[in-house]
């Protein structure tokens, strides 16, 4: 069994309640940060845990912490992204709704760290019967004296709330998120100034992923170098993956970082092989905006070696042939999958998400959605590709946010490892006119005439 | 289709107003506009899910802001609707995993058996089938929303089940 710092409660019966929370040692970082630590102190051992934002970007959560302006003598503000949308990725949902006493002790010690006296937990529209969960949790730690004036007579206050959105995936980017906790459209907003100097209402502000937040209260109740003590390398600690696609056992996983990507696929622990006996085709292993992977390059990289579960691992070979460990979103794709319709699906997820701001991002995604599908309906040209492949890399780089690269990747990627089947669906129109081509016959069997057609 | 002409009866009731001024409580004196996209939530839901711009010009003057700073918001978000839909709206997820879980073959299936086509309420406007983006529920697919609450691991016969719910008043939209 590996080791559990986040779900090891999940299970216990009632859990969701103050009353069980507590009895399970529930609330005990606030008790020792408050009454035995300095904020700088909490500030220390998260920097020495070597915990990594676990939104998608993995950036260190301690030196962004950091980072928070405490010249200006402005309030402060942590800000919960529960903003929950990168397709695969269902994690913070999970946390949420099963034991949401976790996150708001995270965030009072880690609004405690940051000096903050007012903090906000922005989740997805859709969540709306999770808003109401964290909503009456609030309320009963509130009533227990963990919010509030002078919580634990240590002097310090703290006022936590929920904000719920309004369907926009683009508002789990930290600027557009704080954008729509001021109640506007969820326009990105151009950096510098970086929300840690003018977030919320022009005050200094972190805003940290939902597991991120809930790890802090394991790393203040034991310390940062046990934490750092977990997992491989620079890629500290546990990690929540939520699983799906053609696996057998979907679901929420906490792994341990390091762990090899053939036992995550396949021991009965966690997905549990196939969901079929079809063979494995490609695998996301961050959410939609990373790129996919080839079979060939799933469980050992490119030199060989193999292939883990960590930041390091997944990236390695760069694009050419590696990914990234993004969200966590492990998307497994089995053999009936077309490559050139999953495509065409993310690229309308992105154009649909777009905030129209920039250029690059509005128009391009679109473009990448009307040629995606002409290829996929049989109505491509071979000039499409090398179209679709200038598209992405103009979009690529040249915007306010990362929605322009989290659109331009999945594609990028696609045409790099799967080329011929984009050429099939090309010149075998008819061949691809069912939206289940590859059901009945799937690309591995017809591969070859793709080869043998004169251009 | 054109629907401005549609009068929508505006009923802020003292347990909406009141839930409102909690919201607006959540923050600091003057940013009451942070408290608009809760609002409109709250005032979409009490209004057969859908905010006229009489409603939304009604939101701006309680939240002491100009119409169009909820225009703006309201034609943004794809939670807030600008025309009365089917009461009981299936939002099908039709994001990649929710693909590889044959939610496409679901969708069909669903209007064929309501009679509609995706984006159409019903002649008695009692339901109507939608498909949406990733809704953040991957290992449990298909799936989609129904109100406030997830319907997951579909199959044609919990889609029979679920509009024979609908249809004999079963099942609740929102918790309130």
């Amino acid at each position: 069994m590996g080791r559990k710092i986040l779900l090891d409660k999940i299970n216990v019966p009632g859990i969701k309640t103050y009353e069980v929370y507590r009895r399970e040692g529930g609330y005990a970082s606030v008790e020792k940060a408050l009454k035995k630590m300095t904020p700088d102190e909490v500030v220390e051992e998260v920097k020495t845990s070597g915990l990594r934002g676990r939104g998608g970007a993995g950036f260190p959560a301690g030196m962004k912490w950091s980072f928070i302006d405490k010249k200006s003598g402005n309030p402060r503000h942590l800000v919960c992204n529960a903003d929950e949308s990168e397709p695969g990725t269902f994690k913070d949902r999970y946390l949420m709704e099963y034991i949401p006493h976790l996150l708001i002790e995270g965030m009072i010690t880690s609004s405690y760290a940051l000096g903050a006296n007012l903090s906000y937990i922005y989740i997805r529209g859709e969540y709306m019967w999770v808003y109401k969960i964290l909503e009456k949790a609030i309320a009963e730690a509130k009533a227990a004296g963990w919010l509030g004036k002078n919580i634990l007579g240590s002097g310090y206050d703290l006022d936590l709330y929920v904000q719920i959105g309004g369907g926009a995936y683009i508002c789990g980017e930290e600027t557009a998120l704080i954008e729509s906790l001021e109640g506007n459209r969820g326009n990105p907003r151009l950096k510098p100034p970086f929300p840690a100097v003018k977030g919320l209402w022009q005050n200094p502000t972190v805003v940290n992923n939902v597991e991120t937040i809930s790890t802090v209260p394991w790393i203040i109740n034991n310390s940062g170098a046990d934490y750092a003590g977990i997992g491989i390398g620079r890629s500290t600690g546990t990690k929540l993956i939520s699983a799906s696609g053609n696996i057998k056992n979907q679901g929420v996983y906490e792994i341990e970082l390091g762990l090899s990507v053939y036992e995550f696929m396949n021991s009965d622990e966690y997905c549990g092989g196939m969901q079929t006996d079809r063979p494995l085709k490609a695998l996301v292993p961050g959410g939609s905006s990373v790129p996919i992977l080839p079979a060939n390059l799933i469980y050992k990289t490119a030199a060989g070696e193999d292939r883990l579960m960590s930041y390091e691992s997944l990236s390695d070979g760069g694009f050419a042939t590696g990914s990234m460990l993004g969200s966590g979103g492990f998307i497994v794709y089995d053999d009936r999958a077309c490559i050139v319709r999953n495509t065409w699906n993310f690229a309308r997820f992105y154009h649909h998400e777009s905030c129209g701001q920039c250029t690059p991002c509005r128009e391009g995604t679109g473009w990448l959605e009307k040629v995606l599908w002409r290829i996929e309906n049989g109505q491509g040209r071979e000039e499409d590709i090398e179209l679709l492949w200038s598209i992405q890399s103009k979009i690529e780089g040249n915007t306010i946010c990362p929605l322009g690269d989290a659109a331009s990747w999945p594609v990028a990627a696609a045409i790099r490892h799967f080329k011929d089947e984009f050429e099939y669906h090309i010149r075998f129109p008819e061949k691809v006119k069912n939206r289940d081509h590859f059901v009945a016959e799937p690309f591995e069997k017809v591969k070859h005439l793709v080869s043998k057609q004169e251009i | 289709m054109e629907r401005s002409h549609i009068k929508q009866e505006i009923n802020m009731t003292e347990s909406l107003m009141n839930r409102i001024n909690e919201l607006i409580s959540h923050y600091p004196e003057g940013k009451q506009k942070s408290a608009l996209l809760p609002v409109l939530h709250e005032v979409q839901d009490a209004h057969d899910n859908w905010l006229s711009i009489e409603l939304q010009n009604k939101v701006a003057e309680i939240l002491n802001i100009l119409p169009i700073e909820v225009y703006e918001v309201v034609t943004f978000y794809t939670m807030f609707n600008q025309r009365p839909i089917g009461k009981y709206m299936f939002e099908f997820c039709q994001t990649s995993p929710c693909c590889q879980n044959g939610v496409e073959d679901l969708m069909d299936y669903t209007c064929s058996k309501l009679g509609v086509k995706v984006g159409e309420p019903t002649a008695d406007g009692q339901f109507e089938v939608r498909g949406v983006e990733c809704l953040g529920a991957c290992g449990y697919a298909p799936m989609m929303q129904l109100g406030d609450f997830y319907q997951e691991h579909l199959t044609k016969e919990k889609i029979d089940q679920l509009i024979a719910d609908c249809n004999d008043g079963k099942i609740t939209l929102h918790d309130k």
